[in-house]
């Protein structure tokens, strides 16, 4: 028998179910993309324009990093590609990830892959399925943004380009994705490991655009960049990602055919047959359960923190060999390093916000997994148990944000001989802790009073992400604009101090977690 | 202290759906009390309120003379409660999570909790997501057996069990209400509530329907008699409560109402009696009857006669 027997079962079981989901993620995408296309065909319309753009951005390290090499400026179409083309791999890539897991370790840990596997369904069926409907997704994106693209004037083959190197870049994110699912027994570890090689691309992608080293070509970011996209098309750099994606693909299969169902590629280990002291109440088993994913984030952001720290230098010496730029930015009193630091400090804690709504958010699921009930059975006042979580989230992403910019500082530090540099760049990082906060705040209030809603929370970080990364660019009106929290943090260094606002986002969260908890009181414990 | 739970005319509704239905429960202390109903019926939601999770939307409920929703901590300390479907945290053992929860509800007596991993022949050092649902339940039993708590809420507590675990289990809950524990028992399994039961309260779409010691239930249903005659038996399709009467060649079968028992065997004993089976009344009758065939047969209701009275009423 073969072992794709029932796939085209399992690809409409995985259609069924995600019928709303997967519209969804692709029409967030594109419309997130083609806003930022639409925009920029708006703003830039005469070649004076153009040239002013190409200048400002085209060799300024902070644009580089988030834009790419700037291949073809300043042609229109180079400018949507430095707008938009790393957003879109970041987004397509976190889209086929997260939905490769959801369909093949998520269903296996649930134990329904068990029940399918029993009948007549191939071993590789269910991997297979998934891997079909999640590159249909990645060409959905490509085909509405190639239409798109085009229905605004832009030439073909180019949008054809850079069409393709979104689909590429979502396989090979599908690709690791099925591989990280073999690795690991729990979904989270599985989206954590594909989100890890993610930001990995990006980083490495980051530092060798800005370095000007060959360090993109380590990156399959830096390869879909490298198709050029508007500027002398290179078709051949869309065979890299291909294979790669191949080859994650074909180990993904391998290893499903040397695995139990349901396991890892490590054996499960024995452990203690009694609980530490440590593990006596609430706030012990909400630290026990959120200290594996706390290491994976201290970890992560603090690597981040050294990468961008180690090319602050690249960035005054880009200044310095640029006189047009040097003078721009001595003429506007902005320091480029800090400024740079600035943008790096903003973006890192986005990223860390993401650990405090992943603690945060846990509450809903522990209480849907039938977890809570047991607890609230035994003499634990609800909010103390909630209290516990929002604990961990609170310090445990203050802990983040602070290694993100002892990373950032250090690696300064060193490079620049200057110590001072260490203490200067952590609190760049610290600053954001309160815009965070509110997130966790938010996650409260919508767990006490809209506790279907909770999932919501991700919502609103994609809109402080859209605003931090888009708004300047698309030129938001002001009050959209402040209605995200990371707006009214001062941008340290680049900005001073100002004890106001992060008091006043103090203020919010801590009223936000208050309705939360009176909320949990008065409610059901629902599923 | 009158009584440990008592619950009158509760009322839970989730959107259109009315769970509850002006439920009554009432159990003594130091009694174990049988919780019977269908899936569905609301004995979990019934005892998710009497722990606090759920509020009441109408109706009474008390709980050790407290406020099952206000004093929902102060009760806790002083009962325990083991769910039907256990969920555990993946990455605990069975041993952590028992700690745990014992700690939470205020101490755990490590002899006790020995002694009861090794009575339910339980591996503490596994963890939990390798546990099959068997092994999840006796982690959940053990942590609420190993508490000194006065109240145990057992909402399905054996349905993963095999019959040696389940063996255990009886003597484990025998052994409470020695200690005078007083302990609430929901189950599907009616061999276990007939040995271990003092009471039952039967419920249905959310209303008791019927509430009672055993023998008093009992008294409620019938038996089935097979008897052979040495002349053929006329007339017993007059006498009143006889029902399923067949005759077969010298042989009747019958099922009489208990009530009325003493005057079928009168009756039989005319035609002179060679031999005579009876199948004593059994709570799965009990159960199918109020269940299965009246259902359907809105003639013969002596559900809706016993929600008619209240519940204690019968009780008595």
């Amino acid at each position: 028998m073969s072992t794709l027997t029932g796939t085209g079962a399992m690809v409409r079981l995985v259609l069924r179910r995600d019928r709303i989901r997967l519209p969804v993620w692709v029409v967030a995408v594109v419309a997130l993309l083609m806003s930022s296309v639409a925009s920029v065909s708006s703003l830039y319309t005469t070649p004076a324009e153009r040239r002013t753009y190409a200048a400002a951005v085209g060799d300024n390290p902070v644009a580089v990093m988030m834009g790419g090499p700037g291949a073809g400026l300043p042609s229109l179409g180079a400018i949507v590609v430095f707008e938009i083309a790393v957003l879109g791999y970041v987004t397509v890539g976190l889209m086929s990830a997260l939905l490769v897991v959801r369909h093949t370790r998520a269903e296996e840990e649930a134990g329904r892959t068990e029940l399918l596997r029993a009948g007549v369904v191939g071993r590789h069926a269910g991997l297979v399925a998934a891997l079909a409907v999640v590159a249909g997704a990645s060409l959905a994106v490509g085909a509405l943004m190639l239409a798109g693209i085009v229905a605004l004037g832009l030439p073909v083959v180019g949008a054809m380009a850079l069409a393709a190197s979104f689909v590429a870049f979502g396989l090979v994110m599908a690709g690791v994705a099925a591989v990280a699912a073999q690795a690991t027994e729990h979904p989270r570890g599985a989206s954590g490991l594909a989100l890890a090689a993610l930001g990995l691309f990006f980083v490495l992608r980051a530092v060798g655009d800005v370095a000007d080293s060959g360090l993109s070509w380590a990156s399959p970011m830096g390869w879909a960049l490298a198709l050029r996209p508007f500027a002398e098309e290179r078709w051949g750099a869309l065979v890299l990602p291909l294979a790669l994606a191949a080859a994650f693909v074909a180990a993904a299969l391998a290893l499903v055919d040397r695995r139990d169902v349901g396991a890892g590629l490590l054996p499960a280990r024995p452990g203690r047959s009694t609980a530490s002291r440590w593990l006596s109440g609430p706030l012990g088993l909400a630290v026990r359960q959120h200290r594996a994913s706390f290491a994976g984030w201290a970890t992560g952001l603090f690597l981040l923190g050294l990468a961008y720290g180690s090319v602050g230098d690249s960035v005054e010496q880009l200044v310095s060999d640029n006189p047009d730029l040097a003078a721009f930015f001595a003429a506007s009193g902005t320091d480029l390093v800090d400024s740079f630091f600035a943008v790096a400090a903003s973006f890192m804690a986005l990223i860390g916000a993401g650990f405090a709504l992943q603690v945060a958010t846990r509450m809903r699921g522990e209480e849907t997994a039938g977890r809570l009930e047991p607890l609230l059975g035994t003499a634990v006042p609800r909010w103390r148990w909630a209290a516990s979580h929002l604990l961990v989230a609170v310090v445990g992403t203050t802990i983040v944000l602070g290694l993100a910019g002892l990373g950032l500082g250090l690696a300064h530090a060193v490079l620049t001989d200057d110590p001072a540099q260490v203490g200067r760049l952590t609190a760049a990082v610290l600053v954001y802790a309160p815009a965070v906060w509110t997130l966790v705040g938010v996650v409260a209030a919508l767990f006490g009073l809209l506790p279907r809603a909770v999932g919501a929370a991700w919502a609103v970080l994609a809109g402080c992400a859209f605003v931090v990364l888009l708004g300047e660019t698309l030129r938001l009106p002001d009050w959209a604009m402040d209605l995200s929290p990371f707006q009214h943090t001062p941008q340290v260094p680049a900005e001073a101090w100002a004890a106001g606002p992060l008091l006043a986002l103090v203020a919010v969260a801590g009223a936000l977690v208050a309705a939360g908890l009176v909320g949990l009181r008065r409610r059901d414990l629902t599923t | 202290m009158g009584s440990a739970i008592s619950v009158s005319g509760l009322v839970k509704t989730f959107g259109s759906t009315r769970a509850l239905d002006r439920l009554d429960l009432h159990v003594v202390p130091g009694e174990v009390h049988g919780f019977l109903g269908p899936n569905g019926s609301g004995k979990s939601t019934t005892i998710r309120v009497l722990l606090g999770l759920l509020r009441a939307d109408e109706g009474s409920a008390r709980l050790l003379d407290g406020d099952p929703w206000h004093d929902a901590v102060a009760l806790h300390r002083r009962l325990a409660y083991v769910p039907g479907d256990v969920s555990l945290w993946p990455n605990l053992t069975g041993g952590e999570v028992i700690d745990l929860l014992g700690r939470l509800r205020g101490g755990v007596d490590e002899k006790r909790r020995d002694d009861l991993l090794e009575r339910f022949d339980l591996d503490p050092a596994k963890k939990a997501r390798s546990y099959s649902k068997g092994n999840r339940q006796k982690v959940a039993l053990v942590a609420g057996l190993a508490s000194d708590a006065e109240l145990l809420l057992l909402d399905e507590p054996t349905s993963g069990l095999d019959p040696l675990m389940e063996a255990v289990f009886q003597d484990c809950i025998l052994e409470a209400k020695s200690e005078g524990r007083t302990v609430l028992l929901s189950s599907h399994i009616l061999a276990e509530v007939e040995s271990l039961c003092d009471r039952v309260s039967i419920i249905r779409l959310g209303r008791t329907v019927q509430s009672g010691t055993l023998s008093e239930l009992r008294h409620l249903t019938r038996t089935s008699l097979a008897v052979e005659t040495v002349r053929p038996v006329t007339g017993l399709d007059q006498l009143p409560g006889v029902h399923d009467l067949a005759v077969d060649d010298g042989r009747v079968r019958f099922d009489v109402d208990t009530s009325s028992l003493d005057a079928a065997v009168r009756h039989l004993s005319k035609f002179g009696i060679r031999a005579l089976t009876s199948n004593p009344p059994t709570l799965e009758e009990l159960f199918l009857r109020h269940y299965g065939d009246e259902v359907g047969d809105p003639a013969d209701q002596p559900a809706e006669r016993a929600v008619d009275q209240p519940a204690e009423r019968v009780a008595r």
